[in-house]
C-alpha cells in the first residue's frame, strides 16, 4: 500500500470507533434510553471512513437518515452525537434535531438528512457553491441504493455533470431499501452504471474494503479538485441490522445476513494491519481499547447532560 | 420622481443587490440571456455574467435544493421558478429542507435563499400556471412570504428578502409585471412583515395583497362615488403576518373584508379572519367576509376564469353587504 501510516491507522481507529458507538447505540436504544428512532451503520464502516479519508477538514458531506457514521469519520465528536441522540441541550442540535439530523457545520457536515435523497441536491449546490466562490472544496454526497432512485438524484447528478462540479456521489449499496430488495425495482444491477447516462465515470467497489472505497474516493475527489466534475462510486455493503431499531427481520435471509457479517470491513483489516508490520497485536488493541474509554465517556456525558428547557422548542427558527 | 415598470423594478433590485454583495447569484430557467420569461432578469447576465447569471436545466427540485446547498455554504441565491405553480415540484427542497435546517440543526446554519416566482390568474393560462401558493407555505413555520402590489414595494421588498437571512418565498403577480409606477433612483429598501394602508378609509376596511390590491383600489374609487370610505390594507408580506396594521384598521372601521385572489378553504384568508376573530371581536360591527377565488382549478376559457374569480364587481357587491 502507497498510503502514509498515519492514514492506514487513522482508518481503523475510525471504522472502530464507528463499529462501537452504534454498538452502544444499539444495547441503550434497546434498553430504552433514548427517544424515537435509530437506524445503525453497523457493517457499513468502510465505506464512510474510506471516503472521509479522502477529504480534507474544510471539505463538505452531506448524509442520510443512516448517518452515524459519516458524521463520525467527518469527524463529529462522539459525546456530542450520543448527547443529541438522547435528547439533550450538549448535542450537537441542543436536541432539536436527534439521529435523522445531525449537523455541524463548523465541521463541514451539512447534516444528515430524514429525507431518502434529500441531502443530494444540497450536495449538488454546495459543489455549486464551492466552485462559484472558488474555493478548491469537494463535497462527498452519501446515499443508498434507494436514493438512488428518486428524481432528486437524476436531477442533482445532471447539473453535477453539466457545470462539471466538484462533488463525488458514493452510493451505498446495501442491497434493502426498508423491506424491499432494491434489485425488485431496479433494472440494472449496477448503480455504478447510471454514469455513464451522465457523462461521468461510475465504479462500483467492495464497500467493506476500506482501501478500496479510499483510493476510489481519493481519485474522484482529486478529479473533483481539477475542475473534471463528479464522479460516481458506488459502495456494495450490507447493513447488519434492520432498517430501525426494533424491526423484525422478515424480509432478509437469515443465511445472506451470516454472509455478509463473517465479510465485514474491521476484522480483516486488523489482520492486515498486523499482517503486514504495521501495527502489532498490542498497538491494535491498544487502539481500541481508546475508543471504548471514548465511548465510556460519551455515554456518560450524553447520561449527566441536562435536557434543554422546554421553552427552547420556540427558538432557533429565524436568523 | 421616475416611473418603472415592476419588472423593471425586480430586475433592477437584483442588479443593485449584487453589485452591493458578490454572493448573490441567480439561477433558474432562461434566467440568463434570454432575461427570464417575464424580463424580470433582462440585463443582469450582461452586466453579471454566466458565473452570476445561471441557466439551470428543467429540474425544479434540483436546482431549488441546489439553492439551499448553496445559501448553507456561502452563498445568497435568488432563485426563479418560472412559474410559481411548479413549487410543488421542489416542495420537499423547501419544506422539509430551506424551512427546517437551521431550527433542526439548533441555529448551526442559515439559509439565506429567496425564491422567486410569478404568480396568478386572468391571462387565460389556465389551471397549472395561475396558481399562487402563499396559502401552503405561508403554513410552513421557517419560510418567509411575500407578494408585493406594486413597483415601489417590489423593489424596497425584493432587496430586503435578499439582505434576510431566512428563506423567502417571493411571489410576483404576472399581471403586475406590466404595471408602471413611481419609483426613487435612491437607495431604499421596504421591512418585510410590515403591511401597508394604500388608502385610508373610514367605513370598511379589505385586507388583501398583491394583484388584488389594485382590485380592491378600484372597488374603494367606485365605492367613493356612494359616499363609502374604503380603507385598502396592503400585507405585502403575508408570513410574517403584521397583526397591528390589521387590527388598527378593524378597530376604526368595524368592517372588515379579507379579498384574496385564490382559493379560500384553508387559506391566508382563513388566518387574518381567525386573527382578527380572536383580538378584536368587540370591534366588529359585521362578521368577517372574504371575497375569493372559488374552489376550482383555474378554468381556461375567459368566461369561466372570470366567473371563478374575485372581480370589482364582487368586491363592491361584497362591500354594500357590510357597509352599504
Amino acid at each position: 500500500m502507497d498510503l502514509p501510516r498515519d492514514k492506514i491507522v487513522s482508518m481503523y481507529e475510525g471504522m472502530l470507533k464507528i463499529r462501537h458507538f452504534e454498538s452502544r447505540v444499539r444495547d441503550l436504544f434497546a434498553a430504552g434510553e433514548m427517544p424515537g428512532f435509530v437506524h445503525l451503520y453497523l457493517g457499513q464502516e468502510a465505506v464512510a471512513v474510506g471516503a472521509c479519508a479522502a477529504i480534507e477538514a474544510g471539505d463538505c458531506i452531506t448524509s442520510t437518515h443512516r448517518g452515524h457514521g459519516h458524521i463520525i469519520a467527518k469527524g463529529g465528536d462522539v459525546k456530542r452525537m450520543m448527547a443529541e441522540l438522547y435528547g439533550k441541550a450538549t448535542g450537537y442540535n441542543k436536541g432539536k434535531g436527534g439521529s435523522m439530523h445531525i449537523a455541524a457545520p463548523s465541521l463541514g457536515i451539512l447534516g444528515a438528512n430524514g429525507i431518502v435523497g434529500g441531502g443530494i441536491p444540497i450536495a449538488t449546490g454546495a459543489g455549486l457553491s464551492a466552485k462559484l466562490r472558488q474555493s478548491g472544496q469537494v463535497i462527498v454526497c452519501f446515499f443508498g441504493d434507494g436514493a438512488s432512485n428518486q428524481g432528486t438524484f437524476h436531477e442533482s447528478v445532471n447539473i453535477a455533470s453539466a457545470f462539471d462540479l466538484p462533488v463525488v456521489y458514493v452510493c451505498e449499496n446495501n442491497l434493502y431499501g426498508v423491506g424491499t430488495r432494491q434489485t425488485n425495482v431496479r433494472k440494472v444491477e449496477d448503480i455504478a452504471d447510471r454514469g455513464v447516462g451522465y457523462g461521468i465515470p461510475g465504479l462500483a467497489v467492495d464497500g467493506n474494503d476500506v482501501i478500496a472505497v479510499y483510493e476510489a474516493c481519493k481519485e474522484a475527489v482529486d478529479r473533483a479538485r481539477e475542475s473534471s466534475g463528479p464522479t460516481l462510486i458506488e459502495c456494495k455493503t450490507y447493513r447488519w441490522q434492520t432498517h430501525f431499531e426494533g424491526e423484525p427481520d422478515t424480509y432478509r435471509p437469515p443465511e445472506e445476513v451470516a454472509a455478509w457479517v463473517q465479510r465485514e470491513p474491521i476484522g480483516p483489516y486488523r489482520r492486515m494491519l498486523i499482517d503486514q508490520g504495521i501495527l502489532t497485536e498490542a498497538e491494535a488493541d491498544e487502539i481500541e481499547a481508546h475508543v471504548v474509554e471514548e465511548l465510556d465517556q460519551a455515554v456518560d456525558f450524553a447520561r449527566n447532560s441536562p435536557l434543554p428547557a422546554p421553552e427552547t422548542a420556540l427558538e432557533d427558527l429565524w436568523a | 420622481m421616475r416611473t418603472i415598470t415592476y419588472a423593471e423594478a425586480v430586475s433592477e433590485a437584483l442588479a443593485e443587490e449584487m453589485r452591493r454583495d458578490p454572493d448573490v447569484v441567480i439561477w433558474g430557467l432562461d434566467v440568463g440571456p434570454y432575461g427570464g420569461a417575464f424580463a424580470a432578469t433582462k440585463g443582469l447576465a450582461e452586466e453579471f455574467g454566466p458565473e452570476r447569471v445561471i441557466d439551470m436545466p428543467i429540474s425544479e427540485a434540483g436546482y431549488v435544493g441546489a439553492g439551499v446547498g448553496a445559501a448553507a455554504t456561502g452563498l445568497r441565491p435568488v432563485v426563479e421558478l418560472q412559474f410559481s405553480d411548479w413549487i410543488t415540484i421542489a416542495s420537499d427542497m423547501l419544506v422539509n429542507q430551506a424551512a427546517k435546517m437551521r431550527y433542526m440543526f439548533g441555529g448551526e446554519i442559515s439559509v439565506p435563499m429567496v425564491l422567486r416566482a410569478p404568480v396568478g390568474g386572468y391571462v387565460s393560462a389556465a389551471a397549472q400556471h395561475s396558481q399562487s401558493f402563499e396559502s401552503f407555505f405561508a403554513f410552513v413555520p421557517g419560510l418567509k412570504v411575500v407578494l408585493p402590489s406594486t413597483p415601489y414595494d417590489v423593489k424596497g421588498l425584493l432587496k430586503s428578502a435578499v439582505r434576510d437571512d431566512n428563506p423567502v418565498i417571493f411571489f410576483e403577480h404576472k399581471h403586475l409585471y406590466e404595471v408602471s409606477g413611481q419609483v426613487p433612483e435612491e437607495e431604499y429598501t421596504v421591512p418585510l412583515g410590515q403591511a401597508d394602508v394604500k388608502r385610508e378609509g373610514a367605513d370598511v376596511t379589505l385586507v388583501t395583497y398583491s394583484f388584488m390590491v389594485t382590485k380592491s383600489l378600484a372597488a374603494a374609487e367606485e365605492l367613493a362615488k356612494d359616499g363609502i370610505d374604503v380603507e385598502v390594507v396592503d400585507l405585502r408580506t403575508v408570513d410574517p403576518i403584521d397583526e397591528e396594521t390589521i387590527l388598527t384598521s378593524v378597530r376604526k372601521t368595524h368592517r372588515v373584508i379579507v379579498v384574496q385572489e385564490v382559493w379560500r378553504k384553508c387559506s391566508v384568508s382563513s388566518e387574518i379572519a381567525a386573527i382578527i376573530a380572536e383580538k378584536a371581536l368587540d370591534y366588529l360591527d359585521q362578521p368577517i367576509l372574504r371575497v375569493t377565488a372559488d374552489d376550482v382549478p383555474n378554468p381556461f376559457s375567459p368566461v369561466l376564469e372570470e366567473y371563478v374569480l374575485p372581480s370589482e364587481e364582487k368586491i363592491i357587491e361584497c362591500v354594500r353587504r357590510i357597509a352599504g
